[in-house]
């Protein structure tokens, strides 16, 4: 072990004296942000070595008309809100899922599976799952859905959240950032939409795409494959996560996703509104769309207004403790923006680990 | 959000799954990995087995969460 991690960090200076400035590599996934900050990786690097936090937690990027959209349908009589833990405590207007409504309409669930549960347990309610996350997670609720309508389970309806991450890369590079040199690739993500997901990224930004598991030395062998391919300038798509992840990921998972989806441009918190970029259902399952049932329209996506800076966060703009309101209004306890909401946040990670280089002690 | 936990199938009827990861059992489906068979070690994410797993990896993986939950509960602290 001490052998390979001699090797990485001899890549990693190698790749600094070889381009001679700052290198930039993005994570795009909220659980290496959190292994990242838990293992201390950050202080092993060298220091012309940064590590820019992407919008790589599901939570983070939901925008706030979505939010607000769920916390209206919580306030109805009718309704029963089946969530991921993960969204109980996001801010909307006036409030989130976990004051709005303590314990009435909301129901904190494990799996897409439970939310169909309750629908056949509650047949005088309207069962709505907040389907949030990436691909990991979309075939989940492909699933629910595709049981809901062979079993006819019609007081079921989803509303979708759900994001796909090569398009906001693109998004990144194309307008946000292009100072993004490369890019450390989501693990589980890439079990479902495997490696060769991301080849238009190496293909077409010259960007290379390196996945890696969550333990700690996958990911600084990751950092340094990519540091390596960066040193001879040359991007490669490449996974250093073999355990799991294949070229073509989860095969099953990617033709019920086909089925029951399809990809629409969507708004993205601090991106904007990006490409077939989010999943919707197809038309001939509209009828376990949220939106569709209640005849919610899409309204302009809503901007932030209370000077949370989640944004810029999110496209590795600004560190969080630049936001003004980093540490001092905003903390886990009572977070303003989303990255701090969720655990799995840019801004969460750095007031839990990362605070002591902030005031420079 | 997307993090997934390697378990061993210990009951399989149809797609409906019982999984094992450290002593720990609780239900998932399998729909999405058809090929996982009885004994077989996976990757649980949100309920649903996503990808097959070696056994290197899932005691890597269940090494580290002890870990992490030894940390949690003070009998070691956290680098920070």
């Amino acid at each position: 072990m001490l052998e390979k991690i001699y090797r990485a960090q001899k890549a990693m200076d190698s790749a600094c004296k070889v381009l001679g400035r700052q290198i930039n590599i993005m994570e795009v996934c909220g659980t290496h942000t959190v292994s990242i900050f838990r293992n201390g990786i950050r202080a092993t690097l060298p220091k012309q070595l940064k590590l820019l936090s992407g919008p790589g937690c599901p939570v983070c990027v939901t925008d706030q008309g979505y939010i607000d959209t769920v916390l209206e349908l919580a306030g109805r009589s009718d309704v029963v809100i089946a969530t991921y833990g993960d969204m109980v405590r996001v801010p909307g207007k006036g409030g989130s899922l976990e004051t709005m409504q303590p314990g009435r309409n909301v129901r904190v669930i494990l799996s897409s599976e439970d939310a169909l549960q309750l629908a056949r347990d509650n047949p005088e309610k309207t069962v709505v799952f907040v389907a949030v996350g990436f691909e990991t997670t979309a075939p989940a609720t492909a699933v629910a859905v595709k049981e809901a309508a062979d079993e006819g389970v019609e007081n079921f309806c989803i509303l979708s959240g759900h994001k796909l991450v090569v398009p906001a890369m693109r998004a990144l590079i194309c307008e946000k950032n292009d100072k993004i040199d490369a890019f450390l690739c989501p693990g589980h993500v890439s079990a479902i939409i495997g490696y060769g997901a991301f080849a238009e990224i190496v293909e077409r930004f010259g960007r290379p795409c390196v996945v890696a598991g969550f333990e700690p030395l996958q990911i600084i062998e990751g950092l340094a494959e990519i540091c390596r391919q960066l040193s001879n300038g040359k991007a490669e798509l490449k996974s250093v996560y073999k355990a799991v992840v294949t070229e073509e990921g989860n095969i099953t998972a990617r033709q019920i996703m086909g089925e029951y989806f399809e990809a629409a441009d969507g708004y993205w918190r601090g991106l904007g509104v990006i490409e077939q970029s989010t999943l919707k259902l197809k038309e001939q399952f509209s009828r376990f769309d949220a939106l569709k049932r209640f005849g919610i329209t899409d309204d302009e996506p809503v901007e932030d207004t209370s000077g949370c800076r989640c944004g810029e966060v999110l496209c590795g703009l600004i560190e969080p403790p630049e936001c003004g309101l980093f540490g001092s209004n905003c903390s886990p306890e009572t977070p303003i923006g989303p990255c701090m909401v969720s655990s799995e946040g840019a801004c969460a990670a750095w007031f839990k680990y990362g605070r002591m280089k902030k005031n420079g002690q | 959000m997307c993090l997934a936990i390697p378990a061993r199938i210990v009951e399989l009827e149809g797609d409906n799954a019982v999984v094992d990861a450290m002593g720990n059992r609780w239900r998932a489906k399998t729909t999405l990995l058809p090929e996982a068979k009885l004994g077989t070690l996976v990757l649980i994410h949100a309920g649903f087995a996503i990808s097959l797993v070696d056994e290197e990896e899932a005691q890597e993986t269940w090494q580290l969460v002890a870990e992490i939950n030894e940390a949690a509960r003070g009998k070691r602290k956290v680098s920070d």
